[in-house]
């Protein structure tokens, strides 16, 4: 085993639950941020657990600023009473018979404080967070972002070395989810230990945190920041999570640029990235739906290498444009304006021709990140 | 026709009332007495069954071990247990020649069969389970999530159960309470077989009404009436959590 550094988090080890099995060795630096990216049941809840306390590894360690918090081999298991380890909830869990004073007040009880010293922590905290006004109340009496903030100030309170978020804002509606955001990074960047966060939301990754630790079927699939992540992604949920189109394919010529042959039919040509391929090799293609142009005919005199027919299979409106989703070989997303839909007169089953530039397909190893 | 057969015995209770009398059969000082015993006993014995049945509740519903489903046997067997074998087994138990008994009567010079002391100790062991089985399973359905939140914020075990735990099932130990004091209250069998039928000591409520028959049926009745005007006010008292369909103990 090796020693870790003497600050910020190591995480290696694996944890057992039921019969799911979670894998993963990465550190955190005290004052980063770590967005912990992945689909629902991938482990990402069981890895937070595992660093709360709440569930033991099976095997390995973790430790936080050089204190061991749980070593499987040496029988070592600090319980979640014990960590400086602040978890802010998925639903919050704060305590219904208790006012948001008291909420916040907890931590500072449970380190025996009298009432009166832990409710002047907890006001000064209701004051960092703007919660001085709902003080008083109860936590069924509070909107969903002041549960979202009142659950932060409790976490906070405890005066933790490691805060850890479960999917802060999956419980807030779109409106509240923008102004929760802003002022999380606010306090997220005022934290000084390491920070995890866990989200499905790729935005919220991408403003929130510095670095992307992607788990699928309990195993750490990339770890990036989350422009490298968005660039190449790894894995189909990445690339559907960041809108890009990703396909696995074999490369045909290499060269300057580079012909992949691709699994699920079509060929696509690539300018070839910093990792050089030969051919031969399995490689992943990745184009941005906003790349890939529209024709309502067969393009003629065109520059872009990547011509193919398609047929549209569906539309989705999103804030400022629409996507169309298309089958053709290879199928794809493909963002357009809401006026070039009405110029197209696109509907589904409507037959189109799709082109892409060469520079803007990226071709690179698979497995890279992994 | 089965709700006819509940409700007939308690009608003639009602027509048969000597009401008129009722005041001077009420007001009689043995009768009194006897209230107050029981009142005082009852509370003494519920009061003993929160201390001892709480904790025994939480590790019914929270403790995994093998033999947990052979002490919730244990447990609920007073309520299944004919009263006065249940007295019968005190007596054998904590008799001046019982098993405990016997150790406790020669280090102290005291005997609990046939005292004030040894009707609460029978109240207790028949109206605990009450007590213990409606808490347990408000512990059992207990919300876990926030004791675990508790847990993450530094709080103890002892901590999550009297800050977090107990006031979640308050209600639930309220109720456990009015239906384990209303049990006791009205218990008899292993009362007179445990502590005996002296008046002003031993003689309860139930016991008296028991006696009165024979020499005075109306005050009998008159007793009655009193044990029959607390359990309609404990029905009332719970009325949310009973009265209502699919609420269970």
């Amino acid at each position: 085993m090796t020693a870790g550094s003497p600050s910020g988090l190591r995480f290696a080890g694996e944890v057992r639950r039921g019969g799911f099995r979670l894998q993963a060795d990465f550190t955190v630096a005290d004052g980063e941020v770590v967005g912990v990216l992945g689909p629902n049941g991938a482990g990402k809840t069981t890895l937070l657990r595992a660093l709360a306390g709440l569930s033991a590894l099976t095997s390995g360690s973790i430790r936080l600023g050089g204190r061991l918090l749980d070593d499987a081999a040496a029988g070592l298991f600090l319980p979640a009473e014990q960590r400086p380890v602040g978890l802010v909830f998925q639903n919050y869990r704060l305590f219904p018979h208790l006012t948001v004073r008291d909420n916040v007040a907890f931590a500072g009880r449970a380190r025996g404080q009298s009432r009166r010293h832990a409710r002047t922590a907890a006001d000064r905290w209701l004051a960092r967070l703007g919660l001085t006004e709902l003080a008083g109340r109860k936590p069924a009496q509070l909107s969903g972002g002041q549960a979202q903030r009142v659950a932060l100030a409790r976490a906070l309170a405890a005066e933790p070395s490691l805060l850890l978020l479960d999917e802060p804002m999956a419980a807030l509606d779109a409106r509240t989810r923008l102004q929760v955001r802003a002022e999380l990074a606010e306090h997220l960047t005022g934290f000084a230990g390491p920070a995890l966060l866990v989200t499905h939301d790729p935005l919220e990754a991408m403003v929130l945190t510095g670095r992307l630790l992607v788990i699928e079927d309990g195993r750490v699939v990339q770890q990036g920041t989350p422009a490298e992540v968005a660039r190449r992604p790894a894995t189909q949920y990445v690339a559907r999570l960041v809108g890009l189109n990703r396909y696995p394919g074999r490369v045909l010529a290499a060269g300057p640029s580079c012909t992949v042959e691709l699994d699920g039919g079509g060929t696509l040509v690539a300018l070839a990235g910093e990792q050089p391929v030969r051919a031969g090799q399995r490689v992943l293609v990745a184009v941005s739906p906003a790349a890939i142009l529209l024709h309502a005919e067969q393009p003629a005199g065109l520059s872009a290498r990547n011509v193919w027919p398609a047929v549209v299979r569906g539309l989705e409106l999103l804030a400022d444009r629409v996507r169309v989703r298309l089958d053709g070989r290879p199928p794809a997303l493909v963002d357009i304006t809401p006026a070039a839909l009405a110029e197209l007169r696109l509907g589904e089953g409507s037959p189109v021709w799709l082109s892409a530039k060469a520079t803007e397909v990226s071709c690179y190893p698979e497995g890279e990140g992994e | 026709m089965g709700f006819g057969f509940l409700l007939l015995p308690l009608l003639a209770l009602l027509v048969r009332a000597p009401w008129r009398g009722l005041h001077r059969l009420l007001s009689d000082s043995a009768g009194l007495t006897a209230l107050r015993l029981s009142l005082e006993c009852a509370t003494a014995a519920t009061a003993l069954s929160v201390l001892f049945g709480v904790p025994l509740a939480w590790v019914l519903a929270r403790v995994r071990l093998p033999g947990i489903g052979l002490l919730r046997a244990v447990v609920t067997l007073p309520l299944v247990l004919p009263p006065v074998v249940g007295g019968l087994a005190l007596l054998l138990a904590l008799g001046r020649n019982g098993v405990f008994g016997r150790w406790l009567y020669s280090a102290t010079g005291y005997s609990l069969p046939f005292t004030t002391a040894g009707v609460i100790v029978a109240e207790t062991f028949v109206a605990m389970p009450f007590l213990v089985l409606t808490v347990e399973g408000a512990i059992r359905s207990a919300d876990r999530d926030l004791e675990e939140a508790a847990a993450t914020l530094g709080a103890s075990r002892g901590m999550v159960f009297g800050r977090i735990t107990l006031p979640l099932v308050s209600p639930s130990l309220l109720a456990g309470s009015v239906l384990c004091w209303a049990r006791a209250l009205g218990e008899f069998g292993a009362t007179i077989t445990f502590a005996g039928n002296f008046p002003a000591t031993t003689q309860t409520m139930p016991l008296a009404v028991y006696n009165r028959l024979e020499v005075d049926p109306e005050q009998a009745v008159a007793l009655s009436l009193v044990l029959l005007a607390v359990a309609v006010a404990v029905l009332v008292a719970l009325r949310d959590r009973w009265l209502r369909p699919g609420g269970g103990l």
